[in-house]
């Protein structure tokens, strides 16, 4: 229990100042590299929880192919590589204000509600369980989610091509 | 482990999404900010699946791993879009319908 509380640690320190690195870095590629760290260590306290086909469909799905697009938008867009070149606009402390006042809200809560809940790691859930439950409980939330891929890629490629 | 640990660090990730959508001017940035948002959803559901002890979590988090990877795909043909006929992804530059 200590080591998993260790690992958490270090793992969410990892993860949150990365998270202010993506919202606060000059370098575009920066910012994308920053949310592989996010990403990864997300993927990492999924483990920890012994929940582990979503950690690895997370490595696969995001930092495989999410990340990918992202340099490719970065690139097609010519994003601004210059730390001189400001990325923000002018509602940096409106936006902190809103950011600081929704975390106080929902960390209040949470601390209120959740104080005393205890994780009890009995043991690792199995893919092959994930899997049954998909398809059989999920049947048509998961073939809902197959036609709106087949609907977003088509929808990507009519709006992106030249004609 | 205290499941507030997990909740608490979902919690900051969503704001700091919430941030970065707020100030940011790029909009890959923006798009950038949202996955954020949504990373820090599967966090909280994943959480709540270990804490339950069932495979509902898990699988919440794949439905919303899916959409989100058919939100970029979209979002950033969009964007593409947007740099093609303005010239400029930047988000301060789409006032077309401003006045």
């Amino acid at each position: 229990m200590v080591a998993q509380n260790v690992a958490f640690s270090i793992i969410a320190a990892a993860m949150a100042l990365a998270a202010i690195g993506v919202v606060r870095t000059k370098n575009v590629v920066h910012a994308a590299l920053y949310l592989v760290v996010v990403l990864g260590g997300g993927a990492a306290q999924f483990i920890l929880l012994g929940q582990e086909f979503v950690a690895w469909v997370q490595v696969l799905v995001y930092i495989g192919a999410v990340i990918v697009l992202f340099l490719f938008g970065i690139m097609l867009t010519r994003a601004p590589m210059h730390p001189e070149e400001s990325l923000d606009n002018d509602l940096k402390w409106p936006g902190l204000v809103a950011a600081l006042f929704l975390l106080g809200v929902l960390g209040g809560l949470l601390i209120d509600t959740f104080h005393a809940d205890e994780i009890d790691l009995v043991r690792p859930i199995r893919t092959a369980q994930v899997t049954t439950s998909i398809f059989s409980n999920y049947i048509i939330p998961f073939e809902v989610v197959g036609i709106l891929l087949l609907g977003a890629l088509i929808g990507a490629v009519v709006l992106a091509r030249k004609d | 482990m205290l499941l507030n640990e997990f909740l608490l660090l979902g919690a900051f990730l969503f704001c700091t999404g919430i941030y970065g959508v707020l100030t940011r001017k790029h909009a890959v940035l923006v798009l950038m900010s949202i996955e954020l948002m949504l990373a820090a959803v599967n966090v909280n559901l994943v959480a709540f699946g270990a804490f339950h002890n069932t495979v509902v979590g898990q699988v919440f988090a794949l439905f919303v791993l899916t959409i989100a990877a058919a939100e970029v795909g979209i979002g950033l043909a969009i964007v593409l879009l947007i740099y093609r006929n303005l010239h400029s992804a930047d988000l301060d530059d789409l006032e077309l319908m401003k006045d």
